[in-house]
């Protein structure tokens, strides 16, 4: 295993109390494999991206622990955390149209970025990989300006993974894309991991079928929770959560985002996570909820590699 | 949204403090006049006194009550801070939801309009103005600092417009075919309302600033007594180096405290409207 | 870039251009004869200069020519720098005198300004990075920018001059003395020039700690510092970066806070009877030199949009992405 997970809870401090973002999510990643996140907005993916590099300043570690290679990441401590970034855990964020410093030439950034994690900068190595990024070499010589908008984003994609980081966590770096070029960004990022630059990815996306062309295992979350995980052709093909089964039945054709559309099979909204009922927290929208479901439904292992978080599943 | 801007407002100290500021030196200044039954420059007998029980900051060479002066100062100061700010900050919302709500060349045209009364030293553009009309009322003041206030309000606002322009509530009042100032005044104003108020403060502390810089270099109103006047006279009349310190401090801590607070208050207000940046 | 400029030099030019105008039209709009009711209102030193100085104005303004000639023969002399003569100063010139007066008004502007930015940006940066910086440099900081300038001078002059006896309080040198390039000459001029430099670098500084501090940590907020936190980068770093960046609106802010700044040193100059421009333009209005007036509002518009444009040039250096042609500072 790469990653385990155990048990992770992760808050976030408001005037009215705790949000429960994520409560108590166990999953692990094996060398080479690739996880897509999915679930609703506002489920708390990000919120677990996060967790596993860097949480921002309203976050707080409740609980739980995560293992990379065998070490505890001290996910808690901001300063002790920053010896594992980069090198075990890396990000390609969202914003790579503004992820680099505007006022400092690409390489030269670059540079500073390493020498100040006192790594050596490996000129070939990096030539290479911007070569296999379709890169001319040129643009470490140019501002971020200078780039267009693809360019940008397949430089941070080098910059993140120069240093074979065991984990690489990419939030919704496609969603601003259009279609082929979504494709070349998920090929490259497969690229990246047969050729080690990363061990092991965890790629969140709100595009189930963009998910499967690349993840080995999907994982499906709710209301902070995981719901299902299992292999990507499993969660497609038969997937046992009722939650994950309404999500599936209710992307009409491959290629469409559930997020555009509302979730018209699943009448209702996700319930408040601020201070949540006990139970199982899709109880309100599900359509096979039963007395049982006011206890909270653990995740169990059903099959080999399908893990299910329901009481019906079990 | 109203009640939870409110229930901000009333824990913010830094707001609090300086309305309170703010608010005791406005009553001080409206109400105080009518406790004093002699005029500010009227002559009330001894020469600089320093401060006492009968005269509250003392007298100058002349023989004139200072907190009476003071009094009557702090009310004109405020009536061409927000004077010279209200005029400057209707100028600035004007030119700046025009060019930011039309665009095209009327916004060219009040862009470069802006820009040029922007580079422009108002302080020399105020005494060329100030010494050749020679109207040297506490309003004709006011006005003036309005006329050459506005430019960075104008600029500000228009950028706010330009982007509020492009919403789907904006764009649904356009397509009912309601007309651009109804737009302006309905949709896009109240949306910024908040902002527009943090304009006005700040424009009505910088007018209080230059009124004051006016009045030092004679170019003050003739027919009232301000706070920037009294540092002037004491000036013009060697309070310095007579030792008449309380001829020159008063006027000027007031003037400090007043702008002071009103920028304090400023940061509490943007905090109260801008979740961003409260702090938890 | 060359777009950027452009625009720059026609916003300035047209800029002077305006003020040109007006300054040839004010006088113009007064009711009845100008000239006279000019020399009526100025204290004019010498009675028996009135008349001369009529003849010599009525020339000048050429009021039997038609407009647009009065207009160009008006941009012909301000080019051939002749701003006419002082009426409180008869018969000195307006431009000797105001040349006499720039070397001290620069000589308080430039390190004042130059200095309070640096020493302001330095200390706003700091402010942002500790609780107890923020604590203790932001209010005095917003008490300093709420000050009136001509307050911190007066109570400048006042402590060390007045009550301590430190500093001369009055005069860019001793009256005692005769300028010279003497050592003595120069510490005396020094010792006269440092309360109004200090107090006009004080108030100054307030303003430009306030504005690194909101501008750093907003740029601590921005995209690129997350990225380099989230890759491990040590916050020295990120502040580097962040201290870089914030200080392109600073300089931006510089451009915009001139017109303050000049209107803080001539009344500071005013306080310490420094014989800068600011004592010319007190001793104009007080003795309704208009002439003087006008010439000191041209010095000082000039002075102000070349100001603006090192500022530019500054801008550009400075910021890579001007350079590259994308965006320029805001105009
Ligand atoms: N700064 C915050 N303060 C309070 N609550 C927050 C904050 N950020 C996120 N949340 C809450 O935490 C929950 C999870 O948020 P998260 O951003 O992880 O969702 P997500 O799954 O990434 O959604 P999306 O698909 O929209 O990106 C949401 O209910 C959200 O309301
Ligand atoms: S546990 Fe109950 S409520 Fe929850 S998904 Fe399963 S059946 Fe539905
Ligand atoms: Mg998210």
């Amino acid at each position: 295993m790469t990653l385990e997970v155990d048990d992770l809870r992760v808050y976030y401090r408001t005037l009215k109390g705790d949000v429960q973002a994520l409560d108590g999510v166990s999953f692990g990643l094996r060398d080479g494999e690739i996880l897509g996140l999915a679930g609703e907005s506002g489920c708390g993916k990000t919120t677990l991206g996060k967790a596993l590099i860097r949480l921002d300043g309203r976050m707080k570690h409740v609980g739980g622990s995560v293992t990379l290679d065998g070490q505890v990441l001290p996910i808690g401590e901001d300063a002790k955390m920053n010896p594992y970034r980069f090198k075990q855990v890396s990000l390609i964020p969202q914003y790579s149209m503004s992820a680099m410093n505007p006022t400092r030439k690409i390489g030269r950034m670059v540079r500073e970025l390493l020498e100040s994690r006192r790594e050596k900068l490996d000129l070939d190595e990096l030539h290479q990989r911007l070569e296999l990024v379709e890169l001319p070499k040129d643009v470490l010589g140019k501002y971020p300006i200078e780039l267009s908008g693809g360019m940008k984003q397949r430089m941070v994609m080098v910059i993140s993974t120069l240093l074979n980081p065991s984990l690489l966590i990419a939030d919704e770096i496609t969603s601003a894309l259009d279609v082929s070029t979504q494709k070349a960004v998920v090929t490259t990022l497969k690229g990246f991991r047969d050729r080690g630059f990363v061990k092991s990815m965890i790629f969140i996306t709100h595009d189930i079928s963009l998910t499967n062309q690349l993840a080995d295992t999907i994982m499906v979350m709710y209301a902070g929770k995981l719901a299902e995980k299992a292999p990507a052709s499993t969660v497609v093909n038969a997937p046992k959560h009722p939650y994950t089964q309404l999500l599936i039945s209710s992307l009409p054709e491959v290629g469409v985002r559930y997020a555009d559309k509302r979730l018209t099979g699943i009448p209702g909204n996700p319930p408040s996570l601020l201070k949540p009922e006990p139970g199982c927290r899709f109880r309100a929208r599900c359509p096979l909820a039963f007395e049982k479901c006011a206890e909270d439904p653990p995740p169990v292992e059903v099959e080999k590699d399908h893990v299910v978080a329901c009481w019906k599943a079990a | 949204m109203k009640t939870e801007a409110l229930y901000f407002a009333v824990r913010n100290t830094k707001l609090l403090v300086g309305a309170g500021i703010i608010l005791v030196l406005l009553g001080i200044g409206v109400i105080g006049p009518f406790f004093i039954e002699k005029p500010p420059t009227e002559y009330v007998g001894m020469q600089m006194q320093p401060p006492g029980a009968e005269y509250w900051l003392g007298t100058n060479t002349f023989g004139q009550d200072l907190w009476a002066q003071f009094v009557h100062g702090l009310r004109t100061t405020f009536l061409v801070g927000a004077l010279g700010g209200g005029i400057a900050a209707v100028i600035g919302m004007v030119v700046g939801f025009l060019a930011g709500y039309k665009g095209g060349w009327i916004d060219e045209i009040l862009n470069m309009l802006t820009n040029i009364v922007l580079v422009l030293p108002t302080l020399a553009v105020l005494f060329i103005l100030n010494a050749y009309i020679g109207v040297r009322s506490a309003g004709m003041q006011a006005l003036f600092i309005g006329l050459t206030q506005w430019p960075w309000a104008a600029r500000s606002i228009r950028a706010q417009t330009f982007s509020l322009r492009g919403r789907d509530f904006v764009d649904l009042a356009r397509l009912s075919g309601v007309g651009s100032g109804r737009i302006i005044a309905r949709e896009i104003a109240p949306n910024m309302s908040s902002y527009l108020l943090l304009t006005f403060i700040l424009l009505f502390g910088g007018s209080i600033l230059i009124a004051s810089s006016l009045d030092f270099i004679g170019l003050g109103p003739t027919d009232a007594v301000s706070l920037g006047l009294m540092l002037q006279q004491a000036h013009q009349w060697s309070a310095m180096h007579l030792g008449l310190w309380w001829w020159f401090v008063p006027p000027g801590a007031g003037i400090t405290l007043i702008v002071g607070a009103l920028y304090v208050a400023n940061v509490g207000l943007d905090e109260v409207f801008n979740p961003k940046l409260r702090e938890l | 870039m060359r777009r950027y400029f452009g625009r720059k030099l026609l916003i300035y030019g047209l800029t002077f251009f305006m003020a040109v105008t007006v300054n040839w039209l004010v006088p113009r709009l007064m009711p009845g004869d100008p000239v006279a009711s000019m020399l009526a209102r100025a204290r004019v030193a010498q009675p028996e200069a009135q008349e001369a100085l009529r003849v010599y104005y009525n020339n000048l303004f050429g009021f039997d020519l038609p407009w647009w000639q009065q207009y160009l023969n008006s941009w012909g002399s301000l080019f051939r720098g002749d701003f006419g003569i002082s009426l409180w100063a008869f018969p000195t010139p307006v431009a000797d005198l105001l040349t006499r007066a720039v070397p001290y008004s620069l000589a308080l502007l430039v390190p004042s300004i130059l200095l309070s930015w640096v020493v302001g940006n330095r200390l706003g940066a700091l402010a942002a990075r500790r609780k107890v910086l923020d604590n203790t440099v932001l209010p005095v900081s917003y008490v300093l920018t709420a000050t009136p300038y001509l307050w911190l001078a007066a109570l400048m002059a006042w402590g060390f001059g007045v009550v301590w006896g430190i500093f001369p309080v009055a005069g860019g040198y001793s009256f005692s003395m005769t300028p010279s390039f003497t050592w003595d000459f120069f510490v005396d001029l020094f010792w006269h020039w440092l309360l109004p430099f200090s107090s006009l670098f004080l108030v100054a500084l307030g303003g430009w700690a306030i504005g690194m501090r909101n501008v750093i940590i907003y740029e601590l907020e921005s995209d690129y510092a997350n990225y380099m936190s989230a890759l491990g980068a040590p916050q020295k770093l990120i502040r580097r970066y962040a201290f870089r960046n914030a200080v392109l609106p600073q300089i931006t802010g510089l451009a915009l806070q001139l017109g303050v700044l000049v209107a803080g040193a001539l009344v500071t100059e005013i306080v310490f009877s420094y014989p800068g421009l600011g004592s010319l333009i007190l001793a104009a209005i007080q003795n309704k030199d208009f002439f003087l007036l006008q010439g000191a509002f041209l010095f000082i518009v000039l002075g102000v949009l070349i100001a603006n444009f090192i500022i530019d040039v500054v801008y550009v250096i400075v910021d890579p992405r001007t350079r590259v042609g994308m965006v320029g500072a805001a105009a």
